[in-house]
């Protein structure tokens, strides 16, 4: 089965994709709550950075990345003054890449539910006296709920096929950042099929199946943002 | 460039077969990158083929070759893996020769600094850069060095690894990992380190770095003149100015 090194990498991919959808959904939802409501000359602008991931090789999203974390670099800058240190080849380096990678996957789900959803049902909750924290929280939300299980699915699997970033700030750190995209190169590489060929087959099984939640049970339902190729 | 196209064009015209300038896709160890580009410049000044250089770790090139990457010759940073290729029936075994005995440079970007074996635990928490140990002869012969050092668990946690050595260049260049093993080639001129600050870790730390190439593809003429051309003299000259060395009793 899993050598020891693979389940390790598995682990720590779980760990990152975890991590960074949580985080997404924290940074996602006020965005795509923002871009579904504002009429300001800024949503083209805003729109058009969160979707920058879609078509941006992952080498140039790595490459500034790079630059930005080391510690001359304005968030190594950071973080230095922090006391936190580089944050290049460490977990918490994958986080931030990660977050800026899958972006765009939890945010256009959420903010289509949300704009699919109309200013109707907040009217009415605001008609029996629901302030604006209570009608998001209450109604928003709850009727948005497709757009944000299909966000977290998107985010979380975007995230575990992440590779070309990783690769290039990563570093190759056993249970730190070498996730199983980077362990089923370097094994090729190596030429250890067998093993290699465990992760790979895991990850065709992996993703097929987030991909039958996603098309599949929950698809009848017409998960927006998910209409893409049906 | 046009004299390039002219000469083909004529050679073309004239009826020629294409068989005198030929155009060869060769493998290169990331190390040698520096020295094969300005090796092609003077090759082809000299002949009338063409050589188109791909630059990675040797162990990437070695899974390409075996299964059919289209590469006419492989300049690796072992003997090892051409020696299987050639063993395994991929390349031409009467040609595999030594190119080059590379070195291996404890390297830092910041100037005038004085480096040595020390720095490595000096650097307290620091991250220090090395190529792949399984895919990368120069991250092999870092390994050796550490281990040969007694710092092999010390150090444990500290080894970022770079895909091949011009990765591991890249992590201390930017100045994302503080310190690095790189070659000697990659920073220095005539031996000499150019850029940053260096410790040339003794050659008796690690196993000698024996550099090998060999033709894969027989029919390529190209291939077959440009290991040719790095045999001779001019070849050396330049190969001995990224800072290898050669013993001329090892065939």
């Amino acid at each position: 089965m899993f050598s020891p090194d693979n389940l390790q990498a598995i682990w720590l991919t779980l760990r990152l994709a975890t991590t960074a959808t949580l985080l997404l959904l924290l940074i996602g939802t006020p965005l795509a709550w923002w871009l579904s409501r504002t009429h300001s000359w800024l949503r083209g602008p805003v729109a058009a950075i969160v979707a920058l991931p879609l078509v941006l090789p992952p080498t140039v999203l790595g490459f500034y990345l790079l630059l930005a974390l080391a510690p001359a670099g304005p968030i190594g800058q950071l973080t230095g003054a922090l006391g936190l240190g580089s944050l290049a080849f460490t977990f918490e380096g994958l986080v931030i890449g990660s977050i800026l990678y899958s972006l765009p996957f939890v945010v256009q789900p959420i903010q289509n539910a949300f704009h699919a959803m109309g200013d109707g049902p907040l009217e009415v909750a605001a008609t029996f006296g629901a302030g604006p924290w209570r009608r998001f929280f209450t109604v928003a939300i709850p009727l948005a709920r497709p757009g944000f299980i299909s966000g977290s699915i998107l985010g979380f699997a975007h995230t575990v096929g992440e590779f070309g970033v990783v690769l290039m700030i990563g570093g190759n750190i056993p249970g730190e950042t070498r996730v199983v995209s980077v362990q089923i190169y370097e094994q090729v590489e190596a030429l250890q099929f067998g093993e290699a060929h465990w992760l790979a087959g895991a990850m065709v099984v992996f993703s097929f199946l987030v991909l039958l939640v996603v098309y599949g049970s929950i698809g009848r339902h017409a998960i927006p943002g998910m209409r893409f190729g049906s | 460039m046009f004299t390039r196209v002219l000469s083909f064009s004529i050679l073309f015209a004239s009826g020629f077969a294409p068989a005198l300038a030929d155009e060869a896709r060769v493998a290169v160890a990331a190390n040698f990158s520096r020295s094969a580009e300005m090796l092609v410049e003077q090759f082809e000044l000299l002949q009338p083929h063409e050589i188109e250089l791909v630059f990675g770790s040797s162990a990437r090139f070695y899974a390409q070759v075996q299964n059919g990457a289209p590469f006419d010759a492989f300049l690796s940073a072992d003997r090892e893996k051409p020696q299987l290729l050639a063993e395994e029936g991929l390349a031409v075994a009467e040609s595999l020769r030594a190119y080059a005995i590379g070195r291996l440079v404890l390297w830092t970007a910041e100037p005038s600094l004085a480096i040595t074996g020390e720095s490595l635990t000096a650097n307290a928490g620091g991250k220090i850069a090395l190529a792949n140990p399984r895919l990368a002869p120069y991250g092999l012969a870092a390994r050796e060095a550490i281990d040969n050092l007694g710092l092999g668990e010390q150090l444990a946690d500290s080894l970022i690894m770079g895909e091949n050595i011009s990765q591991a260049y890249q992590f201390v260049a930017t100045g994302n990992a503080p310190l690095g093993f790189v070659a000697l080639s990659q920073v220095g001129r005539n031996g000499v380190i150019e850029q940053g600050s260096g410790w040339l870790v003794p050659a008796e730390l690690h196993s000698p770095i024996r550099q090998y190439a060999v033709l894969l593809n027989e029919e390529n003429a190209a291939a077959g003149a440009f290991l040719e051309f790095l045999r001779g003299p001019e070849a050396r000259r330049i190969i001995y100015s990224f800072g290898y060395t050669m013993d001329d009793a090892e065939p």
